[in-house]
């Protein structure tokens, strides 16, 4: 069936911001849609709210709107565009819900807007449970008993049916947002509360429990033909009862005979025919491992985490061949991307293993609870790929960058044997390490399977590997032989150097000398059965090299590894671009990296792809191999940054930026003597290497003091304290977390904070834009609201900001980027911080600003100067309209987290709010986030004493819009003193009705709670933070957050200010 | 101990000897298929082949009962990159290296498999011989070269069966002429019904018709078509009296017997996921093969014989259908196992062929 002539023009709604269960998976699938769709000739017009991505950037749409997914605002814009089409399944279940709901409405057929690919129907025999369960029993095919409750009392009664444990899944959610499993009545009333709040349509399905099946996925793929494929299967290491999102896997399946393999094979294609899918679609089984008993969990009808991750395993582009099917085309028509020798019809044969492992953000939430279950937590996820099972696994390992290049847990040989018991009994992000640790001690396969369930395959494997390192630090002597086995087994150098006590340098020179050299394999879908040219490699200790570098100039850009809490889509965001204009700038560009859900690591984005941990001995070897011209390390992130300094010792070539310049900006004594000779101020601070001397440097410059350890990302460990006792806490905390570097304290200055990107050519500085936060600093930037511009600055202000920046830039002679933060007070600005790298806001500022902040840095890195391409010092000329950046958080997925806001970074994602008229701008960009803003309802008001006589007036004006105000006792008292009528509510000491049983009755509409310091018991503010988030109430913790969503309510509730105008990128940039 | 395997045009790869301890020659081929080594390595197919299997990790679900399309493995020998020493799987008796061993099939593991297939493609499918014999290059090389291939010698007579035997069924009687049919065709029958009265390769016409079959079926086997001549003799005489089924070897005996020639390809197709159109309907199904020979297109008379499939990714012939009699086969494998069960319709075809007979 050819590409369809009647559809002209198309619509893609992308996922917005990353949150967790929603990552750059879908900036992948969502860019591969709308190449493929201008690839087909076709007007493509895109909404997506997240401005971090490349699919927002302005070439890949004819139209880009940056507004919030909300499905109103998406009706106008299609109302607007009138398109021929709606493609609803690039942009997760956000853009699956929106389309929707849309069609649902009516709004499609009434503008005459087909859905494409997947109809309505469709959808709705997925998603909804009732439907999909008596789909599945039309055609056969078995589903577990299993029934909808919208009642905790309905649920209960069917969990005592059907016998505990249950689990309990909402229906239409994210991730599996809301769900658990529950032992006891009491259990369920806890988790189907909660999952009753999180579906869409209020609706839990309750379910037993086959915790220990096996868990298997198929990838699908269906044309209009009726021509069907399956792309890759996939086998959790983990069994049923983990989220697959949390689950270890590997791809292929290792434990399946071909019977089973087919089994599921004929039963997903059974279902994506009777879906009636025309393009990817995902199923996920429960296999009994002793049996051919299965049952279908899931089926996700739309691309998806696990496809983005098939893709990338297999070489198969399942995006961008579910677009052209979408639109008309054959799977047989369709051109096979890696061979361009065969066609996208038939399925992909791996010669290699891959192992994919999420990336957890516990080493930023201590406290967060990490137990893994049905709901994810995973920020993001690293895969590796290798021709052994054992180097697949530890080179995933390596790659989450979590400090392990073993399965050697620092602290796991201190654990007691019931420890052990007790950890693998309940799965947390550690629990494969435990499992190691259970082996080096001896505990057989078979005991540890009775507990875990995990299939002894890969217990086995893991064995062997703990074998190894018996055996490495027994042998006398390293012979070539055996070092080549361990490395064909995936040991690091860095290991191998542990175990044999000497240096991670001492093993590469004996490899060198030994010849023991990684080789590089080619991933080409057909397993080396046809001539592929794709430059998408993995390492491996075998005999023949497959990547032969070429004589051309290149350059090798360095990724940021997984997406983390600090570390997000916007550094994969400047990755590309960096290889993009490497390539416009004559180099062959490399990429190097190990996430499966970016765009950096699609193999035509960069002329060369090695899939591989960023770690020094990994990348040193591609660097050996092709040894480029120069190494990118401004644009990966921290990650980037770390290899920097190893890399020059190693000599390789660092392009732009000196490494010396990080080191002047990280290290406190070089940095405040660099600002001392430019003479800019900048809060009177020290290092201290003890606590005597911290005490002695607190009190010197007076409480309140910002403490944190030297390199840091994200803020970690960073925070603000007010007494002498808040800071022995954090001393303590803190030097375990980071013991090789001192700790900084600087005075805490509550002030206005600014930031600022530019790019240097060392003698020009371009600055493309100055952001002002609405946090005061204190918060940190990330989670803070960004302006652009900054409209509260004076010109003296903004001139001292410009001026700093001029001289930072031309001082540390940056090649580059620079990211500078300061914060002005009483009109002096002071720098708290200078990073000579790529920052969080470069996608962003570019969007908005039109400056191609990437590419000029790349070109600068290469040598060019700015005034040559036309650009010269200064600020950038501001335009009329206003871009705000809110941050988006993931709280309600990662339990026991403190929502609060302070200096550590806490948001998972971030999205964009745009218009001409501030006050709009600020509320697209808070409606975009996510928070509810209702006009009118019940505020609970829970205020610490220091911030009391703060809120006094912002709770005056709430009042004044008619909002009813409840308040805990003192902060009742101080109302009522000022005047305003509040009604006292228990705290939870004082017993019930208190305020958590308002929060789950759903008598509150907004928590406004400030963070009380100091010894006093948290417990009330945490729980009420937690309540909040748990049951999606907007909770707002920063004075400054909640006037500004005061001033939106103020501004949208005047006369005629109600309307809101949507325009595309190109509208407003021209 | 350390092995080696040795192509004819002079390539040595040095890994580890595991199964049986002895040498092996014969034509070095590749299968990509990632599961279903058990039913590969009792494929009688693959009569006078090595087999290189192209995913590295083969062996990790065991060796069970049941997936066995013949009663012994007939590779002449194996070729993994690694063979799993501690399987797991709930149908598992038995581990891959015990298996090899006791059917006295050498194995060579350790190798690299990708660099080897690399060289099959690029330079077609070559005689060698996995060895453990210290001899020097030249000797082995030489050994390799006078290994057996697959012409010019008759491998159906050595895995046919000997005798005739039956298997009951309720519906139709269809006889099946064993060329070294794999099991699931003769499961796949009876399935629908039919009665199945297998036969040797060499069984006349006269003797299969005797049987008053309502149907006969080709099935799969080793080797070049070219060298069973008495096969494609009898199917010319069985051409219009029965309806006849070919699959794989009986599908080229059956356009030899329309007067087709087939030819030797580079290095074949054998894994799980070629894809063959139907050419009436445009439907690609995802198939399961295991040939190294296919007809020649040119030599078809077609006038007389429709060509019903093609390979999508070569365009080989995978089917073909005579315009009047009632005769049909396939290049590749309805009856999967290993593989995708996409094509089982084809028996259920020939059904229905034999009911409007």
């Amino acid at each position: 069936m050819p590409k369809r002539k009647d559809i002209e023009s198309v619509m893609v709604i992308g996922s917005g911001p990353i949150i967790i269960g929603q990552a750059a998976e879908f900036d992948y699938a969502g860019t591969q849609a709308c190449r493929a769709l201008q690839e087909e000739g076709m007007e493509v017009i895109l909404i997506n709210s997240n401005p971090a991505t490349i699919m927002t950037d302005q070439n890949i749409a004819d139209r880009v709107y940056i507004e919030p997914l909300k499905p109103e605002v998406v009706a106008e814009i299609i109302k607007q565009e009138q398109p021929d089409g709606l493609l609803p399944t690039l942009g997760g279940q956000t853009g699956l819900n929106i389309a929707s709901e849309l069609a649902e409405q009516g709004l499609l057929e009434e503008l005459g807007i087909e859905l494409l690919g997947t109809d309505l129907e469709t959808i709705q025999k997925a998603e909804d449970r009732d439907k999909f369960i008596n789909m599945l029993n039309e055609i056969g095919e078995p589903v577990l008993e299993s029934k909808i409750a919208a009642s905790i009392e309905e649920a209960q009664e069917i969990a005592s049916n059907i016998g505990y444990p249950v689990i309990v899944r909402p229906a239409y959610t994210l991730g599996g947002t809301g769900g658990g499993v529950a032992d006891s009545p009491e259990e369920l009333k806890e988790v189907a509360s909660r999952g009753l709040k999180h579906s869409l349509i209020d609706q839990v399905l309750i379910e037993k429990s086959i915790a220990g099946w096996k868990e298997v996925e198929y990838e699908v793929m269906r044309d209009g033909d009726n021509n069907c494929i399956t792309v890759c299967n996939m086998e959790n290491f983990d069994p049923v009862g983990i989220h697959t999102g949390d689950s270890i896997v590997v791809a292929p399946s290792q434990t399946l005979a071909d019977k089973e393999y087919q089994l599921l094979r004929t039963s997903s294609l059974k279902i994506i025919r009777e879906l009636g899918i025309e393009g990817g679609c995902n199923v996920q089984f429960a296999l009994h491992p002793e049996s051919f008993q299965y049952y279908i969990i899931e089926v996700n009808p739309r691309v998806s985490r696990s496809s983005a991750l098939a893709s990338k395993a297999t070489g198969y582009p399942i995006a961008k061949v579910a677009t052209k099917i979408a639109i008309g085309k054959s799977l047989a028509e369709i051109e096979n991307a890696v061979t361009k020798k065969t066609y996208a019809c038939f399925e992909p044969a791996l010669d290699y293993v891959v192992f994919k492992i999420p990336r957890w953000p516990f080493d930023k939430f201590h406290y967060a609870d990490r137990e893994l279950g049905t709901q994810m937590k995973a920020t993001g996820e690293v895969m590796a790929i290798d021709r052994l099972f054992e180097a697949s696994l530890l080179k995933a390992v390596r790659s989450l960058e979590i400090g392990m290049y073993s399965l050697r847990l620092p602290g796991s040989e201190e654990w007691s044997k019931e420890e052990i018991k007790e950890y693998l009994v309940s799965a947390d992000d550690e629990r494969i390490f435990v499992v190691a640790e259970a082996l080096r001690r001896g505990w057989s396969v078979a005991e540890i399977h009775q507990i875990t369930m995990i299939d002894e395959f890969f217990l086995w494997k893991l064995k062997n590997i703990i074998d190894h390192e018996q055996k490495l630090e027994e042998v006398e002597e390293l012979t070539a032989e055996y070092l080549q086995t361990v490395k064909e087994l995936g040991f690091s150098d860095r290991d191998i150097a542990a175990l044999r006590g000497v240096t991670e340098d001492e093993i590469r020179e004996l490899r060198a000398e030994l010849e023991v050299e990684p080789v590089y394999k080619m991933v080409d879908t057909c397993a080396a059965e046809f001539e592929a040219e794709t430059p998408y490699y993995y390492s491996a200790y075998e005999r023949e090299n497959e990547s032969l570098p070429t004589e051309k100039k290149k350059a090798l850009v360095i990724g940021s590894g997984p997406i983390r809490i600090g570390q997000g889509i916007e550094f994969d965001y400047c990755s590309v671009h960096s290889a993009w204009t490497l390539r416009e700038e004559g180099y062959e560009s490399i990429i190097v990296n190990n996430n499966p859900e970016t765009v950096s690591t699609d193999f035509d984005t960069s002329d060369r792809l090695y899939f591989e941990p960023l770690t020094k001995e990994d990348v040193l070897n591609i660097i050996d191999l092709e040894e480029p011209e120069g190494v990118v390390v401004q644009f990966g992130g921290q990650t980037a940054v770390n290899l920097a300094e190893p890399l020059a010792e190693a000599g390789v070539e660092i392009l732009g930026t000196e490494v010396e310049a990080i080191d002047i900006a990280e290290d406190r004594d070089k940095f405040m003597q660099l600002l001392d000779r430019l003479d800019i101020p900048a809060p009177q601070g020290d290092t201290v290497f003890s606590y005597e001397e911290a005490q002695k440097v607190a009190a010197e410059l007076g409480y309140p003091v910002l403490v944190r350890p030297s390199y840091v990302l994200g803020g970690r460990a960073m925070e603000v304290v007010y007494k002498e006792e808040e800071l022995l806490e954090y001393m303590e905390n803190a030097v375990k977390v980071s013991t090789e570097h001192p700790i900084l304290i600087d005075k805490y200055i509550i002030g206005q904070e600014v930031e600022v990107d530019a790019i240097s050519d060392g003698e020009d500085v371009l600055i493309p834009g100055v952001m002002e936060h609405i946090e005061r600093a204190g918060v940190h930037s990330g989670d803070s609201i960004a302006v652009y511009p900054a409209r509260t600055l004076s010109e003296d202000e903004k001139e001292q900001v410009i001026e700093y920046t001029l001289k930072l830039g031309r001082a540390l002679d940056v090649k580059g980027l620079l990211n500078i933060q300061y914060v002005v007070y009483e009109g002096q600005v002071y720098v708290i911080e200078v990073n000579p790298r790529s920052s969080r806001t470069i996608p962003y500022l570019s969007k908005v600003t039109g400056v191609p902040m990437v590419k000029l840095a790349t070109q600068a890195m290469l040598g060019k100067k700015l005034a040559d391409l036309g650009y010269e010092s200064g600020l950038w000329p501001e335009p009329d309209y206003t871009a705000i950046k809110a941050p988006v958080f993931s709280f309600s997925k990662l339990g026991k987290v403190d929502t609060s806001l302070g200096p550590e970074m806490k948001s998972t994602g971030e999205v964009l709010g745009i218009d001409y008229d501030y006050s709009k701008a600020l509320y697209k960009a808070l409606v975009a986030s996510g928070i509810d803003i209702p006009e009118d309802g019940n505020i609970l008001a829970t205020i610490a004493d220091k911030d009391k006589d703060e809120v006094i007036p912002i709770v005056k004006r709430f009042a004044d819009l008619g909002f009813n105000i409840l308040a805990t006792q003192g902060t009742a008292q101080a109302l009522a003193e000022a005047g305003i009528e509040a009604q006292p509510v228990n705290k939870i000491s004082e017993g019930s009705p208190h305020v958590l049983d308002l929060i789950r009755d759903d008598e509150i509409d907004v928590v406004v709670n400030t963070l009380t310091k100091g010894k006093e018991p948290e417990r009330d503010g945490f729980q009420i933070r937690r309540n909040a988030v748990e049951h999606g109430l907007p909770c707002l913790t920063s004075l400054d957050t909640t006037e500004a969503i005061l001033h939106v309510l103020e501004e949208i509730k005047k006369a005629d200010n109600g309307r809101f105008e949507y325009l595309a990128l190109q509208d407003y940039r021209g | 101990m350390e092995a080696k395997l040795v192509l004819e045009d002079g390539t040595v790869f040095v890994g580890q000897s595991f199964g049986a301890e002895q040498g092996a020659g014969g034509e070095v081929v590749f299968n990509t298929s990632m599961t279903g080594y058990q039913e590969i390595l009792t494929d009688a197919s693959y009569k006078g082949e090595i087999v290189t299997m192209t995913y590295p990790l083969i062996g990790n679900y065991g060796i069970n009962e049941e997936d066995i399309e013949s009663y012994q493995p007939h590779v002449e020998g194996f070729v993994v990159k690694e063979f799993c020493a501690q399987p797991s799987n709930w149908r598992s008796l038995d581990k891959l290296d015990n298996y090899l061993k006791e059917n006295d099939i050498p194995g060579i593991c350790g190798i690299d498999t990708r660099a080897l297939t690399k060289k099959l493609r690029s330079s077609g499918v070559m005689k060698g011989i996995i060895t453990t014999e210290q001899a020097s290059k030249e000797e082995l090389v030489a050994q390799a070269k006078a290994a057996p291939g697959l012409s010019d010698r008759d491998l159906v007579s050595k895995v046919t069966t000997d005798e005739v035997y039956q298997l009951d069924g309720a519906d139709y009687r269809v006889v099946l002429v064993d060329y070294g049919a794999k099991e699931n065709i003769i499961r796949s029958l009876k399935e629908e019904g039919c009665e199945v009265v297998v036969v040797p390769a060499d069984a006349s016409a006269e003797e299969i018709l005797a049987h008053q079959p309502q149907g006969v079926m080709l099935s799969n086997g080793p080797g070049d078509p070219e060298n069973i001549p008495y096969a494609v003799e009898t199917v010319k005489e069985l051409l219009g009296e029965v309806p006849i089924f070919g699959i794989c070897l009986g599908h080229q005996v059956l356009a030899q017997a329309l007067g087709a020639t087939t030819y030797k390809l580079k290095f074949g197709h054998r894994g799980a996921n070629h894809p063959v159109q139907d050419l009436e309907t445009g439907r690609v199904y995802i198939t399961a093969q295991n040939h190294g020979f296919a007809i020649e297109a040119e030599s078809l008379d077609q006038a007389e014989v429709e060509i019903t499939h093609r390979n999508l990714n070569d365009d080989t012939i995978e089917g073909i259908r005579h315009r009047d009699l009632a005769a049909f086969s396939v290049q590749y494998h309805p009856e999967a196992s290993p593989g995708p069960e996409d094509s089982h319709y084809l028996f259920a075809e020939f059904i229905e062929m034999m009911e409007n007979n």
